[in-house]
């Protein structure tokens, strides 16, 4: 029962950086439907510059803004690549991000070498259920709930939030009203940036980061966006500690080198659920 | 004054000519009707008078705020009636919704509906809604009466018509339905295959073979 649960509570840890990474890849393919590829390398690149910070001795808590601000401007370089130029299809943008994310290896490898890197976060150990859990695991879950409650009040509440579900919604109506769908799509990406930034400062004292460490980051939150429907970047919490406990239980029970397929097995088995459901109610209409 | 002034106007989709040299004018406070079958190139015009699509040749002058109320309404199904108003202000920045309001009483109670939840009528009302709150001084309507029970219509036409008696508000009409359109419009425009190809005094085109013709693909 102990195995169980500790392997339940280090799944919604995990979780948490996966509905991070997420609920970023919501937002970009929302409001641009481009499927950004390079959602991984924003977390490595902000784990690796808030390991780099901090070794040069820069606070904690410091380090780790300057480095997921540094994830919002690359998310924001992503987007110009991918959907600056007017006319750009989703299919192209998507390669673009791609090549985006290989160019980061080399980046990567050329300024911090490759070898996987970490840093230490919230030291000490509290006790949960009788379980012995390391403060990093609340932290990550605290931080992950206030960014999900920031991103609800600003999709719910203010303008800039409507403005963005408008281009997601009916992009044609939101360039009649005046809206710039390029200009929206790159704050999407800016968004998308700092939140795969979150999760790479987030996970890295849990588990150390490579250069190719995006691969996996990618097909987390890839697989949990999909859990979540790609439809509201908030489900997406859920969709990511379902994917967490899920793989958490394949790691503890079988092998964690399981993790990984489980995770493409279960995006696969989703989409062809849905992709089968959609046709059905296609040949309904028709 | 014109409102909206169109000079030779051409617009491509790649080898296909959508407009071929149309030329328009829209008074200011006049309501003016563009009639014409599917696929004459009615839409094409607004889209371009909105600069979403690309002129290839001629030229297009706007007098003032220009606000376009698309065919099949566009709205933001999954915002409120009061979000697609506001966003409506986009430009303008003016986002009290309260004098719309005023305006289209109806409304006021689906305000916090999902705008996608209403009948027809009331969604081709926010659609009309929202193109006001960008205060325009001139609105360009497209199949306002798409699909709509004739009841509904009148309404809306008595809703246009209030705004131009009362604001001065131009109006350019895009209709396939001519009735409601020469019913509403002094003055129409006929289109047929990217082309002008009549245009005078809604009771004279009314009475003329001309629109008949320009449905039916007879007209050169």
């Amino acid at each position: 029962m102990n195995a169980f649960l500790s392997y339940v509570l280090h799944g919604i840890a995990v979780g948490c950086g996966f509905a991070l990474l997420a609920s970023g890849i919501i937002i970009i393919y929302r409001v641009t439907r481009v499927m950004n590829l390079a959602q991984g390398t924003f977390g490595v690149m902000a784990a690796f510059t808030a390991s780099s910070l901090l070794g040069a001795g820069l606070q904690h808590g410091v380090s780790e803004i300057l480095a997921v601000s540094l994830a919002a401007l690359l998310g924001v370089v992503t987007g110009v690549v991918a959907i600056g130029k007017r006319g750009t299809t989703p299919q192209a943008a998507l390669i673009a991000t791609l090549g985006l994310g290989i160019l980061g290896y080399a980046v990567e490898i050329l300024v911090w070498g490759d070898q996987p890197r970490s840093f230490a976060g919230l030291g000490g150990s509290f006790e949960l259920f009788e379980l012995e859990l390391p403060k990093q695991y609340a932290l990550v879950a605290a931080v992950t709930v206030f960014v999900f409650v920031l991103l609800e009040v600003f999709f719910e509440r203010t303008y800039a939030g409507k403005v963005l579900t408008a281009c997601a919604s009916n992009p044609y109506a939101a360039r009649l009203v005046g809206i710039s769908i390029v200009r929206m799509g790159l704050a999407a990406f800016a968004l998308a940036g700092a939140l795969g930034g979150v999760a790479g400062v987030l996970l890295t004292p849990l588990s150390p980061m490579s250069y190719d460490s995006d691969v996996l980051l990618f097909i987390n939150g890839f697989a949990s966006a999909i859990l979540a429907g790609l439809k509201r970047p908030v489900l997406a919490l859920g969709g990511g500690i379902l994917l967490g406990v899920a793989e958490a239980l394949v790691a503890g029970y079988a092998k964690a080198s399981y993790q990984s397929a489980f995770a493409l097995g279960l995006t696969l088995l989703i989409l062809v659920v849905q992709g089968a459901r959609r046709t059905l109610v296609r040949s309904f209409e028709d | 004054m014109s409102a909206i002034e169109v000079d030779d106007l051409s617009v491509r989709y790649g080898a296909a000519t959508a407009l071929d040299g149309v030329s328009l004018r829209v008074a200011a406070g006049e309501m003016v009707a563009l009639v014409g079958a599917n696929g004459a190139g009615k839409s094409t015009l607004l889209n371009a008078l909105s600069g979403v699509v690309r002129s290839a040749r001629g030229s297009i002058k706007i007098e003032g705020r220009f606000a376009h109320v698309p065919e099949g309404r566009q709205l933001f199904p999954e915002l409120t009636v009061d979000d697609n108003l506001r966003l409506g202000a986009y430009r303008t920045r003016e986002r009290d919704t309260a004098w719309v309001y005023r305006l289209l009483p109806e409304l006021e109670r689906t305000a916090k509906q999902p705008a996608g939840s209403l009948s027809g009528g009331q969604q081709q009302m926010v659609a009309i809604a929202r193109g006001l709150m960008s205060q325009p001084d001139v609105l360009a309507v497209d199949e306002m009466s798409l699909g709509l029970a004739p009841l509904v219509v009148g309404k809306l036409s008595q809703i246009l018509k209030q705004l131009n008696a009362e604001r001065g508000l131009a109006v350019l009409l895009v209709e396939q339905s001519a009735r409601v359109a020469f019913s509403l419009c002094t003055r129409a425009y006929v289109l047929a295959s990217g082309r002008i190809v009549g245009s005078g005094a809604s009771e004279t085109l009314a009475g003329s073979s001309l629109v008949e013709s320009a449905y039916l693909g007879r007209a050169s």
